[in-house]
């Protein structure tokens, strides 16, 4: 982004922007309400009503009432959502695949930590951090190369004393420049908080820990992969 | 992605900026919620290919000037300070107290210009594009706010250093 010279080298105005992220940054990461979310699911932009108006046109299939009445059984049969991005899906199954596995729950192990993520960094062309998640009780157990929807995925999964693992998907994004709060989802029995940043998306999985503890690991993770 | 995508990862720029510019957590969220309804019913007018976050700061900035700014004055200093990030344990709370309670003391113009630029990081140009002045007066305004801020600094760490985390 393009900055004027001025405000670049200007130590005090440095100063007001450090406080104000200090006051005003932890909103970035708290859950967006339903009901912000809630307009932008109701219904289509009008850009959106006329584009599909003029396709259904084009496509001939009536005139006046037809049209109004294909409009509306449209929008009654697919309403748009706020998506589930395709690879939050995949993290929840690759967790379901990975997590009970007793001999093989990973490629490389813990033991190999830095061969590890230097490995997977290599493969998704962007530099990897293996999150250390002692602080909130869970340990490395290792990670391993997946197939992602258009490309590799590194796959890191944590254990805790008890034996509860926890599975971080991550994948490049090639939309790039995205950020997103954390979002969570249920898919099945499997739980899973996800988030965009920059170049990476991730998904921390769990079948076996409350939302809230899942919440607070995925805090711990959020804050050492965005120092 | 889907134009709503793209707009519901905006939301939380949205939400820190009227954080910053309101004093409740609760007319914040209205004002993004205003803002999102209003965005979406006008969606046709976004120019695609332009920057989308500048144009629903836009939308914002108008929405906040019609409804907001004009019903009620400015809020009452000792409100709704927010919870601080986490470094900003690092900093002197009550610095930031200050500061916060001076920039919530500015005029909403200035409060605008301040935050668009030392907060959301948009150049003049993007933040007289945003709210529709000429960079002038942006210029000015900035200016005027951070000669009220002044006698708060004295209390901030000097510019730069510090691992204060900046989220762009």
């Amino acid at each position: 982004m393009s900055k004027d010279p001025t405000t670049h080298e200007d130590a005090e105005l440095k100063a007001i922007s450090q406080g104000l992220h200090a006051l005003h940054d932890a909103v970035l990461e708290e859950p967006v309400p339903e009901r912000l979310v809630a307009p932008l699911r109701a219904r289509h932009s009008r850009w959106r009503r006329a584009a599909l108006a003029a396709v259904w046109i084009a496509l001939g299939l009536g005139v006046g009432a037809a049209v109004g009445w294909e409009l509306h059984a449209w929008r009654s049969v697919v309403l748009p959502q706020v998506e589930v991005p395709g690879f939050v899906k995949r993290a929840a199954v690759a967790h379901a695949v990975y997590s009970p596995e007793v001999r093989h729950p990973v490629e490389v192990g813990a033991d190999q930590e830095q061969h590890l993520v230097a490995w997977l960094s290599k493969r998704l062309g962007t530099p990897l951090r293996a999150p250390h998640l002692e602080g909130v009780g869970y340990f490395l157990v290792g990670g391993r190369l997946l197939p992602g929807e258009s490309g590799p995925v590194a796959h890191f999964m944590y254990q805790c004393k008890q034996g509860t693992r926890l599975t971080l998907y991550v994948r490049a994004n090639q939309a790039g420049n995205n950020e997103s709060a954390f979002r969570y989802i249920a898919e099945g029995n499997v739980k899973v908080f996800y988030w965009i940043d920059r170049k990476l998306g991730y998904a921390l999985s769990s079948a076996d820990i409350t939302r809230d503890d899942l919440l607070k690991v995925a805090n711990a993770a959020y804050q050492q992969l965005n120092p | 992605m889907s134009d709503a995508d793209a707009i519901v990862t905006l939301i939380p720029r949205l939400r820190r900026y009227a954080r910053a510019l309101c004093a409740e957590r609760v007319a914040a969220d209205d004002l993004v919620q205003d803002t999102l309804e209003r965005a979406w019913s006008k969606f046709h007018l976004y120019r695609r290919g332009t920057d989308l976050r500048a144009w629903l700061f836009t939308v914002m900035h108008n929405v906040h000037v019609n409804q907001v700014r004009a019903a009620r004055p400015a809020a009452p200093l000792d409100e709704g300070l927010p919870e601080l990030a986490q470094p900003a344990r690092e900093l002197d709370g009550l610095v930031l107290r200050d500061l916060d309670g001076a920039i919530r003391g500015l005029s909403p113009d200035q409060r605008e210009v301040l935050l668009l630029v030392a907060l959301e990081d948009m150049s003049y140009d993007e933040a007289a594009g945003a709210l529709g002045i000429p960079i002038g007066t942006v210029m000015s305004r900035l200016a005027r706010a951070r000669e009220k801020l002044r006698g708060v600094l004295s209390g901030l760490p000097p510019g730069g250093g510090k691992q204060l985390k900046v989220v762009k």
